[in-house]
């Protein structure tokens, strides 16, 4: 048992990671090698390969920083920092995963009304349905600092919320799109069926449709926290915010300090893995509690 | 029952005298649908009386029309001319007074409900107390002999128990009309030799008026009163046979001379209404 599960779900994923960072720190010696070497040069020194190698490893704003150089700096800025520092990730972040999860309810909340609407009614799927998908060819980016822009104008306060719409825009489409299907799954003779039980249509819906969409709805959820993360970081990206994760690669970029716009980037890939992964671990709940996985 | 279709044809089980209560009565029945490729007649002139208590298997090709014939029994399909009254009522009138149990080819059960909570779900619908949910969910899974599996899911049952389910779910709120769909097309024939025995049974107990749609001439015979031959383009009524054979009928009666003779009208029935050219 336990080997089977090493065999089939560990050594794949380690394969891969393995080969990962091998490409790696080949990277980092290739494109830190060529600052090792002029500085070498300046100085009128010849290097060793195990002299050039050790320093690409340890340059303090190298082009591509190697893994271990970003594990240090996310141990520094996390570990040896204080939450409530301005230096501290773990304040970051909590910054953003705020920002993500109210956008995440928020889209999801938009996501499922839509869908309902789109279902029972044929108006709102001609009236509604192609301004959701064109709504997703419009680039976040363009959108997001005119969001960030206008809110503060109508007297909305603070950075939370319009993270949060930004967050929410992009992640009411997934939630949308699978919630339609899955208040459809329902075949014709399901439907049937509750004819004949002269079921009302708010009783088709709660025993019917609903129960049917929770497959596709946790699908859904699982691209919709996702995009929610990547909606929040994006609205930390414009218009001078220093607060968030997006905001410490922004600022990291400005500064020319690749270390710390490594180590941000990794932990919102970290947040973005932990973040599925509970949304994972409730859809199994979930399934298996409405007896629909063994 | 009789059959009034035009031309009138000779009785069929018009002699008996004792007084019957007809509950599903068709006159010239219609059914145009309209579709991409014109209009297509599912239903033609269909006259039909069903007595009270009676097994009224409909068997035709496809497009013969049964199924469509079932489906506005149930007030799922509005006829485009013609009469038919259930109970005295319109068919939507006894679909609101939940005067039919409807079982359709696939179980249809609800992967996230036990067995006990599939055939609940008409009960919660339809808003018995919960004490009275519990005991006709009991009482119903004993009739089809699923006692002990209130608390399984679907999945982790045989296509013949789910389909016994969901009859139990058809006959949980004690629809007088149970209306089946093929119930057994998709089992295999043990299976539905079994299943058939049963329902033979559940009908003698229950004693509800049952509109059986099959595909199967000897399951026809078997199971009952009167056979009603279907042709198809448009879909019509070829025939009604009355079966002879006696109420009580263990499954080797499948082998007497008398079911086979049976059994002979009907294919003839089939032959005469084209009902092999589909």
């Amino acid at each position: 048992m336990t080997g089977d599960w090493m065999r089939e779900k560990v050594l794949p994923v380690l394969t891969v990671v393995a080969a990962i960072f091998a490409l790696w720190y080949g990277a980092a010696i290739w494109m830190n090698s060529s600052w090792t070497l002029a500085q070498a040069e300046r100085a009128g020194k010849t290097l060793t390969f195990t002299e050039i190698v050790k320093d690409t490893m340890s340059q303090s704003r190298p082009k591509l920083p190697a893994p271990h150089q970003i594990a240090a700096e996310i141990w520094k800025s996390t570990v040896q920092k204080k939450i409530t520092s301005k230096r501290s990730l773990i304040f970051h972040g909590w910054i953003t995963l705020r920002a993500t999860l109210a956008g995440f309810a928020l889209g999801t909340a938009i996501g499922i009304l839509m869908a309902i609407a789109i279902v029972y009614s044929r108006t709102m799927e001609l009236s509604l349905m192609p301004w959701a998908v064109i709504s997703q060819t419009i680039p976040i980016v363009a959108l997001a600092p005119m969001i960030v822009v206008v809110l503060p104008k109508i007297g909305i306060e603070g950075r939370l919320i319009p993270k949060a719409i930004i967050s929410a825009y992009l992640c009411y489409f997934p939630v949308l799109v699978g919630m339609v299907k899955g208040l459809r799954a329902p075949h014709r003779e399901q439907l049937d069926l509750m004819k004949t039980y002269n079921a009302s249509g708010l009783q088709s819906f709660l025993k019917l449709r609903l129960p049917s969409s929770v497959p596709y709805l946790f699908t859904s959820l699982k691209i919709g926290i996702a995009a929610a993360l990547v909606g929040a970081i994006v609205g930390e990206l414009p218009t001078g915010a220093v607060r968030g994760l997006g905001a410490r690669i922004l600022i990291g970029d400005q500064f020319g300090n690749p270390m710390q716009i490594w180590a941000a980037l990794t932990c919102a890939a970290i947040l973005a893995g932990l973040l599925i992964m509970i949304v994972g671990l409730l859809q199994r709940i979930t399934l298996k509690r409405m007896g629909m996985a063994e | 029952m009789a059959l009034m279709e035009k031309p009138l044809q000779n009785e069929q089980g018009q002699g008996a005298d004792c007084p019957k209560e007809t509950v599903i009565r068709a006159r010239d029945l219609d059914l145009v649908f309209q579709t991409n490729d014109g209009p297509v007649h599912a239903l033609k002139d269909v006259t039909l009386d069903i007595d009270r208590g009676d097994f009224v298997s409909f068997i035709g090709p496809s497009g013969c029309g049964k199924t469509t014939f079932l489906r506005v029994i149930a007030a799922l399909e509005e006829p485009t001319g013609g009469e038919i009254m259930v109970n005295d009522l319109t068919p939507d009138e006894a679909r609101r007074l939940r005067a039919y149990g409807y079982v359709f080819q696939a179980a249809g059960l609800y992967p996230w409900r036990t067995i006990a909570g599939n055939v609940k779900l008409p009960l919660e619908i339809i808003g018995f107390t919960r004490e009275e949910q519990e005991e006709r969910v009991k009482k119903v899974l004993e009739l089809v002999d699923l006692e002990g599996f209130e608390r399984k899911y679907p999945w982790q049952l045989s296509g013949g128990m789910q389909q016994r389910a969901s009859i139990a779910r058809a006959l949980a709120f004690d629809a007088e009309i149970l209306l089946m769909d093929e119930p057994f097309g998709a089992l295999d024939e043990i299976v539905r030799d079994h299943l058939n025995e049963q329902l033979l049974k559940l009908w003698e107990r229950t004693n509800k008026t049952i509109c059986f749609v099959t595909h199967s001439i000897p399951e026809a015979v078997y199971l009952s009163t009167h056979i009603v031959v279907m042709s198809p383009r448009p879909g019509r009524i070829h025939e009604v046979i009355q079966n002879p054979l006696p109420r009580e009928r263990p499954l080797e009666i499948r082998d007497t001379p008398e079911f086979l003779e049976v059994a002979h009208r009907v294919r003839e029935g089939l032959k005469a209404g084209h009902g092999y050219d589909g």
